[in-house]
């Protein structure tokens, strides 16, 4: 087995990573879906989806199949090339841009030692930017190809948000760098390390390298341009369904829109993986090293939810929910038992720290959906331009303000 | 060896590829694409040769935020498809015979400097990424300011020209 991997494993190991990583980011996406659907309904006083599966859990499967079933019609005097390319190019851009994630430190199974994510490229930073770049033609080219006044709207409102936001973002993330000295965010994430757990994040800056100047302009800064870069609420004017029906994708139906919806919520997973990497720590514990009993917390949590799920399961109305919520408590206790045990548990504290991160950045984008109500066009520009740039840049001179004075 | 060389023929083909489509596509915003396709490429080119640094930024500066504003300038003004005109007595008499003279001299400069062309200096990407800042901030330090206020200039002149009609 080593041996083979010892040779092979250049090529095999990615192969692998790249099925599971496309696997499980999009069984994500279509549970986001129903996360963001059931928050939104009960901070709104409603039930949400309830009625495919016990408590609405297997209503992505039947969106998936009506996406595939559905027709497919073409509204006439588009631009087939554009029309055609661009749902391929914003879905293949998403899920791109995650191949430079690190999920986690390093792991070593079977004698290889790989990094936790597909490619560990030096200037991964840069080359996420890259990407989300490029992602803009994507919705520029669906809004000018559908032929339709409302697509071209959306799409040249989406593209000059994206175009202002971009800079911010990057600006954002300079005083990041001038702490870390490295464009690779596992690098990033290392510097990030120290004695006292989650002090020394860049959120709060108390690591070797911050020596104590905080990052939260950049962090706020980060987080306010990155929900613009994925048009999301407060900023999705691009998809303004009161002024544009459904913005840039209007025209799409069946599975090219399918295509739309799993590109935006995968950019927002790799905009809350980025954001947690930079902010708060990447996959590092918020616990000192030196309280070892925190290495059980995701059996701690499992195990209780796993016997809370089998419990309310069993008085659930209809006989499916009797059968498939216990069923699902029962692989949640035999997870969080897995977990405990040591080689699983040491191998398991990246990611889970990691996804437990991101997971409540992409509740606090469902939050926010619920609860803000949507920015007018010039607002959003005066905003971007006037306020998050020249902040942005002022945490620039700041932070390397403080790193020449404490060079001294 | 081969496998590099491989990569490096699919993308010089893309670039081409993509710079005679920018010529010959009739509507302005295929054009763009096509303009961006060679970016891409190129940045794919920089890459193999080891320059990390410089086909990232390729990609963002390039392929990003320059086409993007010509995409969106093109869409904003609904430029539709452009009309073909026949081709004059000038382009044929004068224009093709010149781009067969242009075409011959830059084969056979290649020609002639094939085989002792210095081969591309391989570096790591931090060590270039760090080099190259070193070298912009001492060495070039007064052309890359200089620039820099080029660059500003030419954003004052673009307010000046767009505030003159109030």
């Amino acid at each position: 087995m080593s041996e083979i991997l010892a040779k092979y494993g250049f090529l095999i190991v990615p192969i692998i990573k790249v099925a599971i990583l496309v696997f499980v980011v999009l069984t994500l996406d279509a549970y986001l879906t129903w996360l963001e659907r059931k928050v939104i309904a009960h901070i709104q006083a409603r039930w949400g989806p309830h009625r495919v599966g016990p408590h609405g859990l297997l209503q992505p499967l039947a969106d998936g199949i009506k996406f595939i079933l559905k027709e497919d019609p073409m509204p006439s005097g588009v631009d087939k090339k554009a029309y055609f390319f661009a749902p391929f190019l914003t879905l293949m851009l998403a899920l791109t841009s995650l191949a430079v994630i690190p999920f986690g430190p390093d792991i070593t199974i079977f004698g290889y030692t790989t990094n936790f994510g597909i490619a560990d490229v030096n200037l991964s930073l840069l080359v996420l930017f890259a990407i989300t770049a490029l992602g803009v033609y994507g919705i520029a080219l669906a809004g000018w190809g559908s032929n339709s006044k409302y697509s071209l709207l959306g799409g040249l409102r989406s593209s000059a948000q994206m175009i202002s936001y971009e800079l911010a973002l990057t600006l954002s993330v300079v005083g990041v760098l001038l702490i870390a000295g490295d464009l690779s965010l596992k690098h990033i994430v290392e510097k990030q390390a120290g004695d006292f757990g989650l002090l020394s994040w860049n959120i709060v800056g108390l690591s070797k390298g911050g020596g104590g100047f905080t990052q939260i302009i950049g962090c706020v800064c980060f987080f306010i341009a990155a929900i613009a870069e994925t048009n999301r609420v407060p900023f999705d004017l691009a998809e303004a369904e009161s002024e544009l029906v459904a913005g840039f994708h209007t025209e799409y139906a069946s599975m090219k829109f399918a295509m739309f919806f799993i590109g935006e919520y995968t950019s927002m997973i790799a905009v809350s993986s980025l954001f947690t990497i930079l902010f708060f720590g990447g996959w590092l514990s918020p616990f000192p090293a030196s309280w070892p009993l925190t290495h059980y917390l995701p059996s701690i949590i499992l195990v209780p939810l796993g016997l809370w799920v089998v419990f309310d399961g069993l008085r659930y109305e209809t006989i499916l929910g009797r059968i498939i919520l216990p069923g699902l408590g029962a692989v949640f206790i035999l997870l969080g038992a897995g977990l405990f045990l040591s080689p699983v548990n040491e191998l398991i504290q990246g990611p889970f720290w990691f996804f437990a991160k991101v997971g409540a950045v992409l509740f606090f984008y469902i939050w926010m959906r619920a609860t803000l109500p949507r920015f007018r066009y010039d607002q959003l520009m005066g905003f971007g331009w006037k306020f998050l740039l020249p902040v942005s840049i002022a945490n620039v001179v700041l932070t390397s303000a403080f790193i020449m004075w404490r060079m001294k | 060896m081969s496998g590099v060389l491989v990569i490096f023929f699919v993308l010089a083909a893309l670039a081409v590829f993509g710079a005679v489509s920018l010529i010959l596509q009739s509507h302005p915003i295929h054009s763009a694409l096509s303009l961006i396709l060679v970016m891409v490429s190129l940045a794919g080119l920089y890459l193999l040769m080891g320059a990390e640094f410089i086909a990232a930024v390729q990609i963002i500066v390039y392929g990003g935020a320059v086409m993007v504003l010509f995409v969106f300038v093109i869409m904003l003004l609904n430029a539709g498809v452009e009309e073909r005109t026949n081709f004059s007595k000038l382009a044929t008499f004068g224009g093709i015979p010149l781009a067969l003279a242009l075409g011959g001299i830059i084969a056979a400069a290649i020609a002639r400097s094939s085989g002792n062309l210095p081969p591309p200096a391989a570096s790591g990407a931090m060590t270039s990424t760090r080099e190259l800042s070193k070298l912009l901030f001492s060495e070039f330090v007064y052309p890359f300011e200089l620039t820099s206020f080029l660059i500003l200039v030419a954003i004052l002149g673009a307010i000046v020209l767009a505030q003159r009609e109030n």
